[in-house]
């Protein structure tokens, strides 16, 4: 009943241009991000959000964001299928590391921009073969990535500065003389970054570039006859992709695990990554954001029931068998999703909001 | 060179059994137009259940039949399940849906036996074959030629089958275009179980191969995986290109890891350790050979008509 | 017969074969185009035409032949070098980018005349912002002249047949071209679809000056507007000139009738 749109006019094509033409669209949007901002370190300071809550759900589920948006202008905008996400991630967090290690004063947001920017130039080299080879060609050949990156890391001393296991720490992260250091100030910083981010993801999938990206993946053909160049475009699609996921990586490296080594960015990752993206909506930036929270939230869900079985009903199940119902789990989703609605939560998102703009009647 | 040799034929039966794997992604391609990515899982699946039967006091005659039923099962309900509400869905819809059934399938099989490593005994021993020791000096392990040996005849059978059998007939009609095969009266999701049943059976196969070799573990799905390479150097329409495919793959793996390594200690004047590259040299090989020929060696040239 | 002015030839074509492997689909076609006209190219199926037109925008390149536009010679163009020198097409099973709006389906074929690069798009601001509304504004007067206000916001997969043809013909209009490839505009619609199809193909001729070249089944529709017709079989040309000529001749009749032997 609150949810109308009548009354509200738009006189210009930059009103209607906008990212949330709906005055209620732009309000909640508003509360959710002053919410995140303000009143997530309120709730904290009077202990209704705990550490564990900034450490294992909020910060992860940014940075996860961050990667998925990536894969998801690749994959979900472009179309272009990747399994070496955790490749790139490793790249932005290795790189990252490095130039905090070797430049004299770098500041840290330089280095995860330059983090970012090495990762662009690695997507761009693998994204090569995409030229010449589509669909499951592509991610088989991505795979390539992921290994291949993963070996350099580990194998070649010089990315981790020698250390015998392999194992980085990140340095700390302080901008102006203030080191965020507390779990909270970690949050904070992660939530300005992909903030920003995202909001220069939307922008580009609504204006020419992203037009191009859509343009390749439903109809290449046509998009090359209108003047599209099918380099550039999906050379874009991998640089862009791969500078979000490396950004997401050096804050997954330096704002959540601290600790590191290139074995963290495995297949296993990649995977998940992938998992957000169609769990949240392919070709979506609401989805990422989505899938993201729905994989971070799982397991914790999951092994809360379990506990909570196992103590009710004094069920004793095997040690372990959390991963594997988790991995359970997660593949009987995708195929759920991939059936139902391919188009992910986002979609269901939208579709819940048609019918809040019609209720309470139907028609 | 004799060293050479000795890593090349290694190389040559590791590959076989590669292709043995690839054969099963190829069997399910050609006949439903979907790339299979879960076959590994199922290899993973097939010998773990195998085992687990096995280890639960089952001989190993009655434990693979047993095996054999649960993988028909599986392939039927995967079928029912999972494509047929996609069927006419786009290829990477259908891809993506393999990696979800992947999961699944990993997770059940550890589910119902855990995650420990487990040994396989077969009665084959892992050592050098005594007469070519003797005679030609080489190192060959006997269970590496038994295995290709079984592979060989496997790969062999199928192809016969293929070409020769009536199913193997209206499979290939089924290929070329489903609609096509439907009128003229071949039952289409009566030939898709048997495929699907035949990729479970090839799995199996493959799956106590490997296991045997190298215990029956988790990173089964990784060695699984190598089989995409196989397909893209062979095609992944071709039975002959997933033979091919797999040899050069298995014989150049290995001649990399063997050679590689002191070749770039050298140029780079480092004592580094820089073994591990079978990891990743099958892929990069597969993509830099995308780069040239993208069909594969024995794949159809597409002409995209618009 | 319309009253409107028909300039010097800008295209031709002369001696073009292509052919697919073995398979020849063009055998030393000539004709010629000229400025503001509507060039229709009929025969039956599979005697070229769709090869004919995707030869004009360089997605084939034939193995012979020449052709001339705008005074330079050239044996095919890519697809790229054809869009940027004004060569804008429709295609016979629809091409749009199902899961794009309408209305962005129709700023893609703007893509050519947009100057920002993707770091103004990302910030959204000043020039970029700018540019997106100018443009917007030009495919909102497509927009009107399709009469397809009401669906501006709709995505395309979800459209009818014959509103997705149109949206086609936008898409190509937004580029504003001198020459309008039409490969079988009105399949598959009827008699009210063609007719407004039809309305439109007349007004942009009219009112643009737009060179039109056409694919078309319907030969009543191609017979009505079109100046001059060529009339393709088997992959040479049999016949070249106005309606009027083309349906007495004799070689037209026996293609499309058949021969008795």
């Amino acid at each position: 009943m609150f949810y109308r749109e009548a009354g509200q006019f738009k006189a210009t094509y930059a009103e209607d241009n906008r990212i949330f033409p709906i005055r209620q669209d732009r309000i909640v949007f508003a509360f959710i991000i002053i919410f995140a901002f303000l009143g997530v370190p309120l709730l904290a300071s009077i202990g209704l959000v705990s550490n564990y809550t900034f450490t294992a759900i909020l910060t992860p589920f940014l940075i996860f964001s961050l990667a998925a948006l990536g894969l998801n202008i690749l994959t979900g905008y472009a179309g272009q299928l990747s399994l070496g996400t955790a490749a790139f991630m490793a790249v932005g967090a290795f790189a990252s590391y490095n130039f905090m290690l070797r430049i004299e004063g770098m500041p840290i947001l330089v280095a995860f921009m330059l983090g970012g920017l090495c990762a662009a130039g690695v997507g761009i080299v693998f994204g090569l073969p995409s030229l010449r080879i589509r669909g499951f060609y592509l991610a088989a050949a991505t795979l390539a990535t992921q290994f291949f990156i993963v070996w350099c890391l580990t194998k070649i001393g010089w990315f981790t500065n020698y250390s015998s296991s392999g194992v980085i720490s990140a340095q700390k992260i302080a901008i102006l003389g203030y080191t965020f250091e507390s779990s909270m100030s970690k949050y904070l910083f992660v939530l300005s970054v992909v903030s920003v981010m995202a909001l220069l993801a939307k922008n580009m999938v609504r204006s020419n570039i992203g037009r191009s990206w859509m343009a390749i993946r439903d109809m290449d053909m046509a998009a090359e006859v209108i003047g599209f160049r099918p380099m550039r475009t999906k050379l874009m699609a991998f640089a862009v992709s791969s500078f979000y996921c490396g950004v997401s990586g050096a804050l997954f490296a330096y704002a959540y695990l601290g600790t590191v080594e290139p074995e963290g960015f495995n297949l296993d990752l990649s995977f998940r990554i992938l998992f957000m993206v169609i769990i949240g909506g392919l070709g979506s930036i609401l989805g990422s954001f989505l899938g993201s929270a729905f994989i971070v939230l799982l397991p914790i869900v999951l092994s809360i029931t379990i506990q909570f079985l196992e103590h009710s009903i004094g069920l004793n199940l095997p040690s372990g068998i959390g991963s594997s119902i988790e991995l359970m789990a997660f593949g009987s989703l995708i195929i759920f999703f991939l059936i139902v609605e391919p188009h992910g939560l986002a979609r269901l998102w939208q579709i819940g909001k048609e019918k809040l703009r019609l209720w309470p009647f139907p028609h | 060179m004799q060293f050479f040799f000795e890593v090349l034929i290694a190389g040559l039966l590791s590959g076989v059994m590669y292709s043995l794997v690839a054969l099963g992604y190829v069997l399910i391609y050609k006949a439903s137009g979907v790339f299979n990515f879960a076959q590994g899982a199922m290899v993973f699946f097939a010998a773990l259940t195998a085992v687990g039967l096995h280890d639960l006091g089952l001989s190993l005659w009655l434990a693979v039949p047993l095996t054999m039923v649960a993988m028909i099962a599986l392939g039927l309900v995967t079928e029912r399940v999972v494509l047929r509400p996609l069927v006419a869905q786009a290829e990477i819809t259908l891809f993506m849906a393999t990696i979800g059934l992947t999961f699944f399938i990993e997770g059940l099989a550890q589910a119902i036996w855990g995650a420990s490593v487990r040994g396989l005994e077969l009665g084959i021993a892992d050592v050098p074959l005594d007469w070519l020791l003797d005679h030609a000096n080489m190192a060959i392990s006997q269970f590496d030629l038994i295995a290709a040996g079984i592979a060989a005849v496997l790969v062999a059978a199928l192809a016969i089958f293929f070409s020769k059998t009536k199913i193997g007939r209206a499979l290939r009609a089924v290929a070329d275009d489903h609609q096509a095969a439907l009128s003229v009266g071949i039952p289409l999701h009566h030939i898709w179980g048997v495929v699907w049943a035949v990729a479970g059976f090839v799995a199996l196969v493959a799956g106590l191969l490997w296991g045997a070799r190298n215990g029956v573990q988790f990173a089964l799905t990784f060695v699984a995986l190598k089989a995409l390479p196989v397909l893209i150097l062979g095609g992944f329409t071709s039975v002959p290109g997933a033979i091919v495919g797999g040899l050069i793959i298995g014989a150049s793996e290995k001649l990399a890891e063997v050679y590689i390594p002191p070749l770039l200690q050298t140029l780079f004047d480092t004592q580094m350790n820089l073994g591990g590259i079978e990891g990743w040299f099958p892929y990069v090989l597969a993509l830099l050979f995308l780069l040239v020929r993208p069909e594969g060696l024995f794949g159809e040239r597409i002409i995209r008509r618009i | 017969m319309m009253n409107k002015r028909i300039g010097e030839v800008i295209l031709s074509f002369e001696n073009i074969s292509l052919s697919f492997g073995g398979v020849k689909a063009l055998t030393r076609i000539g004709f010629d185009v000229r400025e503001h006209e509507i060039r229709a190219i009929i025969g039956p199926n599979g005697a070229g035409k769709s090869s004919m037109l995707n030869v004009i925008n360089g997605v084939y390149h034939p193995q012979e032949g020449e052709i001339v536009f705008r005074g330079k010679s050239r044996r095919g163009m890519n697809t790229y070098e054809s869009a940027k020198s004004g060569i804008a097409r429709t295609f016979q099973n629809i091409a749009l980018f199902k899961g794009m709006s309408v209305l962005d389906n129709i700023m893609t074929g703007r893509n050519l005349k947009m100057r920002s690069n993707f770091l103004l798009d990302a910030l959204y601001w000043g020039p970029a912002q700018r540019e997106e509304i100018a443009h917007r504004r030009k495919v909102e007067e497509i927009i009107d002249f399709l009469e397809i206000q009401h669906i501006r916001k709709t995505p395309v997969g979800r459209l009818a047949y014959g509103l997705q043809k149109r949206v086609e013909l936008g898409r190509a209009l937004a580029a504003e071209p001198s020459i309008l490839l039409l490969d079988e505009p009105m399949a598959g619609m009827n008699v009210e679809e063609k007719q407004d199809m039809c309305r439109f193909i007349l007004d942009v001729n009219d009112q643009l000056g737009t060179t039109i070249i056409l694919i078309e089944h319907d030969m009543g529709v191609v017979m009505d507007i079109s100046d001059r017709v060529v009339v393709l079989d088997y992959g040479k040309k049999i016949a070249d000139g106005t309606p009027d000529e083309v349906r007495a001749n004799q070689d037209v009749i026996d293609a499309y009738l058949g021969v008795a032997h």
